[in-house]
């Protein structure tokens, strides 16, 4: 990224927010894996440790009706959608006060009133419903576009095609992102694909696709930003591969010994927050005492979140039964 | 089996595209999409005329790729909306399986979001459409929690549950046999009517036999209802109309009435929705049982092409017949 580039196009607020969240996510995260490792936590924990300029970045750049299907690594955009660290943490630890109240874990939540999709483990199977989401948007005439991705491993779906090649055809107000991690679970992109950039794959659908710097908060934001204001103008689809590395394993259970060391440490010296911190200190918008303090501050959010999540209750067993149909009250209007 | 051609009688496919143009004009959330169902007005013309009528963003032709459009489905039904898909036959639905019984099915029980939105099925057999377009896929979704099944018999049922499936708030599959689309034919009210999701009916009341069954298999139980009455078995056939949610106090107060039952249906046997309401009548109506619960199915094989190879699969008023002679003895 250009620095005058950056000064020209993204508000200095705006990118302190961004960074931030980083901070927030990369606590809350690390926080979800301290829990985990203690069997307080049982169950899959997905982070996106490493990763987290991504939902960052591109959740920055979305306007507040706007709708967004995260991939399951995407902490950031449900904390910018006001998932508070409380929330998540009740989730994670299978509370009532978490957003599916129990019924579901981890990074398996969303709410329609805060414009988010709750994420389905079957990769890729939110791509056609977010054509959908942006296919209402269409029809009503409304200004909203919607936002949905997945990793390298879900292109590989049915799904991620059907859904990029509908959208294309329609013209319909939404952005497909790839998070591409380069690995899917064990399975390196060479076992996943003979093709070494995923944005290949936008072509055979007649739509724009670009590859992004992913552990770039800025370059995150601003080619998110500008695919956003394609799709609202009624320019159709644009697809955008995030390019980044998992720094954990898949879940928090697998130690990843399959990623060769010098990988991750390659990786490392590009981290988003470090990378963040050079660019604040290059504009002059923050030191390390600025850093410092934002350091702190998610922390004690973090704290109470995790105070709030071991205070609620654990729902009844018989509060399984509650929900497998929806009233008419309960439909989005 | 209807055959009356007067001219204010609706066929069942009649009836099917009539719900569909009322509540489309009744009701601007409402929109269709689907395979060919545009241009061409549908494989079976039911939504003929509906693209001029509409315009292309109500009355969608999609890519062939049953999972992306139903995918999509479920995205503008979060959204407020209330699409119709049409499965062009009921066989393809297992290309969308996936977004069917892990999105649509799950979506609310999960994370609260209600999905509002029907999936019509042109199922069954009897039109020789071979192993691919015959199906009767419903006990595959029968068996996952979240969805609504309705297979209506008569173009009253026809009409008015794919209106109730419209508008209720949960993903409702509609199984709309191919079979009868232009065999049967009906009057149909005047006004606005639906019939709610969730209540069988008794197509013929009777006190010695209760043969509950569903779709085009109503009208082979009701022919052999008729025959039955030279031998002086009463025979009362119970429509099921909704597979989920069951309407099991009908079926239950039928059972205990006759004390005799045959369950029947077109699906294949093994795992089907008589084996489960055998089970169920095992556990609630064990006492009023007069003789075994005897289930009238196909055998387990895919539905076959050649005229005789189908004529032998599926069930016939014959194989009623004979089941209701064995019970009788008891």
């Amino acid at each position: 990224m250009e620095l005058a580039d950056v000064k020209r196009d993204i508000k200095r607020a705006d990118l302190l927010q961004m960074y931030y969240y980083l901070r927030l996510t990369r606590a809350l995260e690390d926080r979800v894996t301290a829990l985990y490792r203690q069997g307080r936590i049982v169950g899959g924990c997905y982070t996106s440790h490493g990763m987290e300029a991504i939902a960052v970045g591109y959740a920055s750049a979305l306007e507040r009706d706007d709708v967004i299907a995260p991939f399951h690594r995407d902490m950031g955009a449900f904390l910018i959608r006001g998932f508070t660290p409380g929330e998540v943490l009740a989730q994670y630890l299978g509370k009532r006060t978490g957003p599916t109240k129990g019924k579901d874990g981890n990074v398996h939540m969303g709410d329609l009133k805060r414009g988010v999709i709750g994420f389905v483990s079957h990769l890729a199977d939110n791509l056609p419903v977010a054509t959908g989401v942006a296919l209402a948007f269409k029809i009503r005439g409304e200004s909203r576009v919607a936002f949905a991705g997945t990793g390298d491993g879900g292109t590989s779906r049915g799904d991620f095609h059907e859904a990029m090649n509908f959208a294309a055809v329609r013209k319909l107000p939404v952005v497909f992102f790839c998070n591409n991690n380069q690995y899917a679970y064990s399975t390196p992109q060479r076992l996943q694909m003979a093709i070494s950039d995923v944005v290949e794959r936008a072509k055979a659908y007649g739509m724009p696709g670009q590859i992004v710097d992913g552990n770039d908060v800025a370059a995150v934001y601003l080619a998110s930003k500008h695919a956003i204001a394609k799709a609202r103008a009624g320019e159709g689809p644009t697809f955008l591969e995030f390019k980044t590395m998992r720094m954990h394993g898949h879940s928090e259970h697998d130690p990843a010994k399959y990623v060769p060391r010098e990988l991750l440490e390659e990786w490392m010296t590009r981290d988003p927050i470090l990378k963040a911190e050079r660019l604040l200190m290059q504009l002059g918008y923050g030191d390390e005492v600025y850093f410092h303090e934002i350091g702190e501050r998610t922390k004690k959010e973090i704290e109470a979140g995790v105070e709030f999540a071991e205070k609620s209750p654990l729902p009844e067993g018989k509060e399984v039964l509650e929900g497998v149909f929806a009233t008419e009250s309960e439909v989005e209007s | 089996m209807t055959t009356a051609t007067a001219a204010s009688e609706v066929s069942y496919l009649e009836a099917i595209s009539q719900a569909l143009d009322e509540e489309m004009t009744r009701d601007e959330r409402v929109f269709l999409l689907g395979e060919d169902i545009g241009i061409y007005g549908g494989a079976f013309r039911i939504t003929e005329g509906f693209l001029q009528k509409y315009g292309e963003w109500r009355v969608l032709d999609t890519p062939l790729a049953e999972s992306g459009f139903v995918g999509a489905a479920i995205g503008a039904a979060m959204m407020g909306m209330r699409p119709v898909v049409e499965m062009q036959f009921a066989d393809f639905i297992s290309c969308a399986f996936d977004q069917i019984t892990e999105v649509a099915a799950k979506n609310h029980y999960r994370w609260g979001a209600a999905v509002p939105m029907v999936i019509r099925a042109p199922f069954g057999g009897g039109v020789h459409g071979g192993p691919f377009h015959s199906e009767c896929p419903e006990g595959w979704f029968f068996h996952s929690p979240g969805l609504k099944l309705v297979a209506p018999s008569t173009p009253y049922d026809a009409k008015g549950l794919l209106k109730a499936a419209i508008r209720d708030p949960n993903p409702v599959i509609y199984f709309e046999h191919k079979y009868l689309y232009r065999r049967v034919k009906a009057v149909l009210p005047q006004e606005d009517y639906i019939v709610p999701i969730g209540k069988a009916d008794i197509k013929r009341p009777g006190n010695d036999l209760s043969i509950i069954t569903y779709g085009a298999m109503v009208h082979l139980a009701l022919e052999a209802a008729q025959m039955l009455t030279n031998e002086g078995i009463d025979v009362e056939v119970v429509d099921l109309r909704t597979l989920i949610p069951l309407d099991k106090e009908t079926v239950y107060g039928s059972v205990r009435k006759t004390s005799k039952v045959i369950l029947l249906h077109e699906d294949n046997k093994t795992g089907g929705v008589g084996a489960e309401i055998a089970a169920l009548l095992a556990e609630e109506c064990f006492d009023s049982l007069d003789g075994p619960i005897i289930r009238i199915a196909p055998p387990d094989t895919p539905v076959p092409f050649s005229t005789p190879l189908e004529e032998f699969f599926l069930p016939k008023t014959a194989d009623i017949i004979s089941a209701a002679r064995r019970l009788a003895a008891y």
